[in-house]
């Protein structure tokens, strides 16, 4: 047991070697290594060229071919004033269900965030439950809800508050609140994320240096969950803009998406070079505004939820 | 009225706790507890992790509302109080400083909330960041900031203001030791310039003893001695004090008519024993033996024993002896001695501890 009598180590000393000791074999394990996660991550990105890139390339080029080579018509139809109307509208729903997504969502997950965890889990399995369902299965059961005999118009006459049945769906209204039940997760999810690792300590150090509940929120905790915002708007945003069968079905085609733009030129008039500017131009307008967003707050912040 | 400077003088106030208490469920975070803690006073709460010393920070703070009991600053009652009217200034164990805010953003923070103009503010901050060293980062932003420049500007924050009671939670805890060590002797400087009563939160003893004018030792939420850092290191109340706070070995004797005996050897003491129970403990520091010569010994209490194992420490070298009756003691040697004059494990050694600093505490459950 005792200390003091502990050999003296010994310290070999390698005769002057012309390279450092095992440099080279350690320079081989880093490449090997690097060579291995590349072959890892090769089928997955030949995947993503096959199934993504190719065939937005192949849009691209269709896009600019006529009978006659190349042309610049499918685009200078889009100037056409149904198709503005259709763009108004599509921006215009889209802009009206990512606020509402905000209003009902901020709430929802700042609940969320500040209740127990047990209380916390059995709240976000309520949000996602939705999710898990086929979002088919969820617009049919909007028309069952919102149609002239259905059940929310049949509640509100028997509770008189109104006289005659609403007009709730194939309309913008009806199109609107089916967007909205499909669009609020995934505003909850990033909020959520965010706010649950927002440290107490901030609110209470506000609270300490003399801010009121009500300035604390808005001054400490609102900037603090922006990035999560940020990133629920973009998400909900650019899923509206490209929104397909919830317009088409709760629409009952009088609301006209840029998405069923491109769904009628194909099928009714089999026309792929205009279905294919349509489609250049929905995923420019996209980009443009994840990087505008982007260029507004940084990328790293939105992805990285701090 | 406020001082015309921002930092130059601030009023401070006394505290009163009377009577807290606070459970979770069956476990006491807080029993019964009562303080007075005077007008300008430094005193630390001291006690190993859940002994309540946070809790009652954050009782005075507002953060946790108690099951009872209640809390004055000064004639003013605020046991009832938001946390957000109780013009305490804090500092934070993580220092949460505002992300999204300049170093400037949050010192001034305070200060726009009370309504306080644009150019004063500036003033002030300005005034503040030069007191804690940081005038050239005001517009810096947080992350921007060593751990050493984040508790500076929390301290800032906590005292821009003028509170008249400062509150700190263990806000040295995640600095390396050496920063650890200066900002120790800062924050007291800065305590004795703006005078401001001040509740200081730690688990590190020797922390405590450097800064606090009062030490309050606090364990499973009841104060279990409170003094002045001499006192509760040199003459503690308990075996609990004598071992949470510096290294102590312990003898145990019998007290009987007023003299204390370790093996039927009356053992020399500086006073009558305090506490009447029969079994009780001596309390023996490594700093407080020598080595003392055979014969020798006039003055000490003196233990023979077997030397069993050296630890060298750099400034210091610690001894351990075993006594003939497996009781251990520990010997701290001075770097100079230490070396060849060392005793070799299994010789015999001879140890005395001086008549002053004998003190005995009584055996644990005895009151």
């Amino acid at each position: 047991m005792t200390t003091t009598s502990l050999p003296e180590p010994v310290i070999g000393r390698e005769p002057q070697a012309r390279e450092a000791l095992n440099a080279a074999a350690l320079r081989k394990q880093v490449r090997s290594e690097a060579t291995a996660l590349s072959a890892l991550s090769l089928p997955g990105l030949l995947l993503i060229g096959a199934i993504a890139l190719a065939p937005i390339a192949w849009l691209f080029w269709l896009s600019f071919r006529g009978k006659s080579g190349f042309t610049l018509e499918h685009y200078e139809r889009l100037l056409h004033p149904a198709y503005i109307l259709t763009l108004q509208t599509t921006f215009e729903l889209s802009f009206l269900v990512t606020a509402i997504c905000i209003a009902l969502g901020y709430p929802l997950a700042y609940l969320i965030s500040q209740v127990g965890p047990r209380l916390a889990t059995m709240l976000m399995l309520l949000v996602l439950f939705p999710v898990w369902t086929s979002l088919l299965v969820r617009c049919y059961a909007w028309l069952v809800l919102l149609q002239r005999r259905g059940v929310v118009n049949t509640w509100l006459q028997d509770m008189g508050l109104i006289e005659a049945p609403l007009r709730l769906m194939h309309n913008f209204t009806g199109t609107a609140i089916g967007m909205v039940h499909i669009m609020l997760p995934f505003m909850v999810l990033p909020l959520y994320a965010t706010m649950r690792s927002i440290n107490r300590d901030y609110m209470r150090a506000a609270a300490n240096l003399g801010a009121s509940p009500v300035r604390a929120f808005w001054q400490v905790f609102v900037p603090l969950s922006l990035p999560g915002l940020f990133a629920g708007i973009i998400i909900v945003f650019v899923l509206c803009l490209g929104f397909y069968v919830t317009p088409a079905l709760l629409g009952g085609g009088r609301v006209m998406m840029w998405s069923m733009q491109i769904e009628r030129n194909v099928t009714y008039h089999s026309d792929w070079g205009a279905a294919s500017a349509l489609g250049v131009v929905l995923l420019a307008m996209t980009l443009g505004i994840i990087w505008g967003v982007g260029r507004l707050i940084g990328f790293d912040r939105i992805i990285g939820g701090r | 009225m406020k001082a015309e400077t921002g930092v130059s003088t601030a009023i401070s106030l006394p505290i009163s706790v009377r009577s807290v208490t606070k459970t979770y469920g069956s476990f006491a975070a807080l029993d019964d507890v009562s303080l007075e803690i005077a007008s300008g006073e430094f005193i630390t709460l001291l006690g190993p992790s859940g002994s309540g010393k946070t809790t009652l920070l954050m009782v005075l703070a507002g953060f946790i509302r108690p099951d009872s009991g209640g809390v004055r600053f000064g004639d003013r009652d605020v046991s009832l109080v938001a946390p957000h009217k109780r013009d305490v200034g804090m500092v934070f164990q993580n220092y949460a400083l505002f992300p999204h805010m300049t170093v400037a953003g949050n010192v001034g923070y305070p200060l726009r909330l009370r309504g306080v103009g644009k150019a004063e503010v500036n003033a002030r901050v300005h005034k503040v960041l030069e007191l804690v060293q940081l005038g050239e980062h005001s517009t810096r932003n947080i992350d921007q900031l060593s751990g050493g420049q984040r508790q500076r500007v929390a301290l800032a924050r906590a005292i821009v203001f003028e509170p008249r009671i400062l509150l700190m939670d263990e806000p040295l805890s995640a600095l390396d030791k050496k920063l650890r060590e200066q900002m120790q002797i800062e924050v007291r400087h800065l305590h004795k310039r703006l005078g401001m009563t001040t509740v200081y939160v730690t688990h590190d003893q020797r922390e405590a003893l450097t800064m606090s004018d009062r030490v309050a030792v606090i364990d499973k939420g009841r104060f279990r001695q409170i003094g002045k850092p001499r006192d509760i290191y040199d003459r503690p109340d308990s075996r609990f004090i004598a071992e949470f706070i510096g290294e102590s070995h312990f003898v145990p004797v019998s007290v009987r008519g007023g003299t204390a005996y370790y093996r039927e050897c009356p053992l020399e003491l500086p006073e009558p024993p305090r506490h009447a129970s029969r079994q009780q403990f001596l309390i023996v520091r490594p700093e407080r033996l020598k080595l003392v010569s055979n014969g020798g010994g006039d003055g000490f209490n003196v233990f023979d024993g077997t030397a069993r194992e050296v630890v060298y420490q750099g400034e210091s070298t610690l001894l351990y002896v075993d006594l003939p009756d497996g009781i251990e003691l520990a010997i701290r040697l001075p770097a100079t001695s230490a070396g060849p004059t060392l005793p070799q494990p299994g010789a015999p050694v001879r140890l005395g501890l001086p008549a002053c600093d004998a003190i005995l505490v009584p055996g644990e459950g005895a009151s």
